[in-house]
């Protein structure tokens, strides 16, 4: 507890100045330098890699926060951007664009799997507002029905890891048996338009980068908050000592569940924008697989940093899709040796590269501001003491 | 630029023009052994490429879109190859419109957004003028709204489920119902078959194409189905169906498995003593071709019968010459099977359809294709339909231990392509 009663400094503040730096740079180089150097086509990819990140900030959270390590955050994902094009495939579904079915006015799948009318739990999906509401609160609650059931039962590390890349493995099952209900190995296909706005054109595709990135942002947001939260620090602590942290009073389970479900919740707001972006949805993003491939994108950028899992997830992404272009015969072995290379080579990633070289030099140059911050925030907290003072009442 | 004076061409010299007078007095004196043979110069590329896409004055650009990587990878190979041998043997004929066929090939990594996002690259920053490509259906719907939104033109070769009818595509493979219709009167006719088991892999395709046969069984011949089940992509016991196929004794088992479920499955028909030879239940199957039997192994299959629209054992001169330089290209040891045959035709549609619209463009390319003919096509002759499918006769072969099908029926004539079938909905 004495790390609580006075805090470093530093770390209490929301922002230090490198932190806002690092924030700056990046929002540069999504909303300046990405659309002005790259055209139509190439942004929609970025805005689909964006996608992925996402996934990335929430497995920071679970994973290099909280030490959990998720393998089935594809679901989640998966689950955010099926509830996204079950609104977009029954806005498509018109009576006068089926009107070559046996039943017009249902999806096309539907029809060809003998459905004769929308089942019940389609219905809702009519409507934007749930929509929106279920893309986050449908993985959370799967999220928490999973979190409740593992970590009140002391299920950690390895066993856990294992039980959620099961849990992918059925998602995709279900989704495959269930063909009529949700598309099977085709996925939800041919989505047109999102309240009459037409989400195929690049200028679409564009506004919808856009979109995207201020998400991400927010995202980042919340989870920033988190992390230097109370509860941000008590993650670290369940992390690297449970039992103290047990023993001290608290409730581990709860810490727990709170981040897996944040991470769900991450994921699916992830899987709708890329539902938007690329114009479909199907279990191939569900699946333990891709659920893996997010770990990676986490792993490459470091686990232990916000900012890092961005960047690794559109660096892995980028490297793919530049790879399996100039090489297709050869970009899986390309990848499989980038990821060697990073674990092998520097297993915090691209944000432990950044620490271990460049970290330094930037605190350094920026520590002029860092104390103006500092004096501002000790000022406006308690104006009369001249130094910062622990914040004991948090 | 207008057609050059006859003495122009024999100018030789370094610059790019010359070049290209050196390319078409090549192609002039290629004129003289196949009379069809046409001249860039008489198609200036402003003329017959008015939309931007990547035809120069001596090459065209077209797209190969299929999985070279993943688990889809052993099926789409062989469309690449037949693909390619096609272009290469197009281009060794003075190419289309005077102009060589030059390729970009991208990898769909056997995933859909993979599919989709090559797809974009190729018809958005490439700009080819057309794509042989997909194999799966799912592959398919993924890239065809891309397909749509920036007028591509599609040939997809697989045999496919139907109810589809894009007019950015040509479905070189058979629909459902050309592939189904008449394996079963075959079937019913002379084997005198009553009651069917139907089983499939669980997507769409099998569970399409077992709905169209059920209808046709039970509406159109009078027959009955005894049973009808489907298991995961991937699935390798079958062991509980096979029990319910012994007990209930259909007269035909129907089985549209896919990939590497095929291998257990036929195993474990073997094991439990089900000799198809004997025809007791006889097996008939939509969904295994030469490529696939090279997995099963040929003594596991051994009797089964397949219904689709090429085997590699048909006997006519063009197949002969096909499967001769299919193998010379990609060595002794390949086999051909329904779907790398149907990729090979592409190739050949698209250089007819351009021909005959004298231009690129993808929407005159569109209207020319119905009505295409091609007397050379492995299979015999085939006819581009109006639905952009083709007219093609279907086929029964007999597994052989070799893995080769012996061919016991053909239809006498074109089966009418229909993808959207009445009564069969």
């Amino acid at each position: 507890m004495s790390d609580v009663s006075t805090p470093d400094p530093r770390q209490s503040r929301l922002f230090t100045a490198s932190e806002l730096l690092g924030y700056l740079v990046l929002a540069a180089v999504i909303f300046i330098v990405l659309p002005s150097v790259l055209d139509a086509f190439r942004l929609n990819l970025f805005g689909k890699y964006l996608s992925y990140a996402f996934v990335a900030i929430g497995l920071v959270l679970c994973w290099g926060v909280g030490g959990i390590l998720s393998l089935g955050q594809g679901v989640f994902f998966g689950l955010g951007g099926y509830c996204m094009a079950m609104f977009l495939k029954l806005e498509a579904s018109t009576p006068e664009n089926t009107s070559i079915q046996s039943t017009p006015g249902i999806p096309d799948f539907m029809d060809w799997n003998q459905l004769t009318e929308l089942p019940w739990w389609w219905v809702p999906f009519n409507s934007l507002t749930f929509t929106v509401v279920a893309i986050v609160v449908v993985p959370v609650i799967l999220a928490f029905i999973i979190g409740f059931a593992m970590f009140t039962r002391r299920v950690g590390g390895v066993y856990f890891a294992i039980i959620t890349q099961a849990i992918a493995a059925i998602a995709t099952i279900l989704i495959i048996g269930q063909q009529g209900f949700t598309g099977g190995v085709n996925g939800i296909t041919d989505l047109r338009t999102l309240m009459g706005w037409d989400i195929r054109p690049d200028s679409a595709k564009t506004a919808l980068y856009f979109v995207n990135g201020v998400l991400l942002f927010a995202v980042l947001f919340v989870a920033h908050m988190i992390l230097k939260s109370k509860a941000g620090r008590l993650m670290i602590a369940i992390r690297d000592r449970e039992d103290r942290v047990r023993f001290s009073g608290y409730n581990v389970a709860n810490f727990k569940i709170f981040v897996f479900c944040a991470g769900a919740a991450f994921a699916a707001i992830g899987g709708a924008m890329f539902t938007l972006q690329v114009g479909f949805i199907s279990p191939t993003l569900v699946g333990i697989v891709p659920s893996i491939y997010m770990v990676i994108f986490c792993a490459v950028g470091g686990r232990l940093s916000l900012l890092g899992a961005v960047y690794g997830a559109l660096l892995v992404n980028w490297a793919q899709t530049t790879f399996s272009e100039s090489f297709p015969e050869l970009w899986l072995l390309a990848m499989g040796a980038l990821f060697i290379a990073v674990v092998m080579a520097f297993p915090l990633g691209l944000a432990g590269l950044y620490d271990d070289y460049l970290k330094r030099h930037i605190d350094r140059l920026l520590a002029p501001v860092d104390r103006m911050m500092m004096r501002r925030a000790a000022r406006k907290t308690s104006p009369k003491a001249p130094a910062p003072t622990a914040q004991a009442a948090e | 630029m207008t057609k050059r004076p006859e003495s122009e061409t024999s100018t030789t010299g370094p610059s790019r023009r010359g070049v290209l007078m050196g390319a078409t007095a090549a192609a002039m004196t290629a004129s003289l052994f196949t009379p069809k043979t046409l001249r860039a110069a008489d198609f200036p590329t402003a003329e017959v490429n008015t939309t931007g896409l990547a035809v120069t004055d001596d090459a065209v650009t077209i797209g190969i879109l299929h999985s070279i990587t993943g688990t889809m990878s052993i099926s789409e190979t062989g469309s690449v190859q037949a693909e390619k041998l096609a272009i290469e043997q197009i281009n060794a004929q003075g190419g289309i419109l005077g102009r060589k066929i030059e390729y970009i090939q991208e990898d769909g990594a056997s995933d859909w957004p993979t599919f989709a996002e090559k797809s974009r690259k190729l018809l958005v920053q490439d700009k080819v003028a057309s794509v042989m490509g997909c194999w799966t259906s799912a592959s398919r719907k993924a890239v065809l709204p891309v397909f749509e939104q920036h007028n591509g033109f599609l040939y997809y070769p697989t045999f496919y489920e139907g109810l589809e009818q894009s007019p950015n595509v040509i479905y070189t493979g058979q629909e459902a119902t050309q592939q189904i219709i008449a394996g079963l009167d075959w079937v019913a006719r002379e084997k005198g078959a009553e009651t069917f088991y139907l089983l499939g892999s669980d997507y769409i395709w099998p569970r399409t194409s077992n709905k169209i046969a059920r209808k046709h069984i039970e509406n159109f011949l009078g027959k009955r189905v005894l049973g009808e089940e489907y298991y995961p992509l991937g699935h390798t016991q079958f062991n509980s169906v096979i029990n319910k196929i012994r007990l209930r004794k259909p007269d035909v088992i129907y089985a549209i498995v896919v990939g590497g479920s095929n291998v257990a499955f036929y195993k474990q028909l073997k094991a439990a003593g089900i000799d198809m030879t004997e025809e007791k239940p006889l097996l008939l199957t939509i969904s295994v071709t030469e490529d696939e039997i090279r997995g099963i192994g040929g003594e596991n299959i051994e009797g089964a019968y397949a219904c689709m629209k090429y085997f590699q054992s048909l006997d006519n001169e063009n197949n002969i010459e096909f499967v001769k330089a299919f193998k010379e290209m990609w060595g002794d040891d390949m086999v051909i099977g329904d779907v790398t045959q149907a990729a090979y035709l592409g190739p050949w549609l698209y250089k007819a359809a351009v021909e005959k619209a004298g231009s690129f463009d993808v929407d005159k390319v569109r209207e020319a294709s119905p009505g295409i003919e091609l007397d050379t096509a492995p299979e015999g002759y085939v006819k581009v339909h109006e639905n952009h499918h083709l007219w093609s006769k279907t086929r029964v072969g007999r597994a052989q231990a070799d893995g080769q099908y012996d061919v016991v029926f053909e239809t006498a004539d074109l089966v009418e392509p229909d993808p959207f079938p009445e009564g069969y909905q």
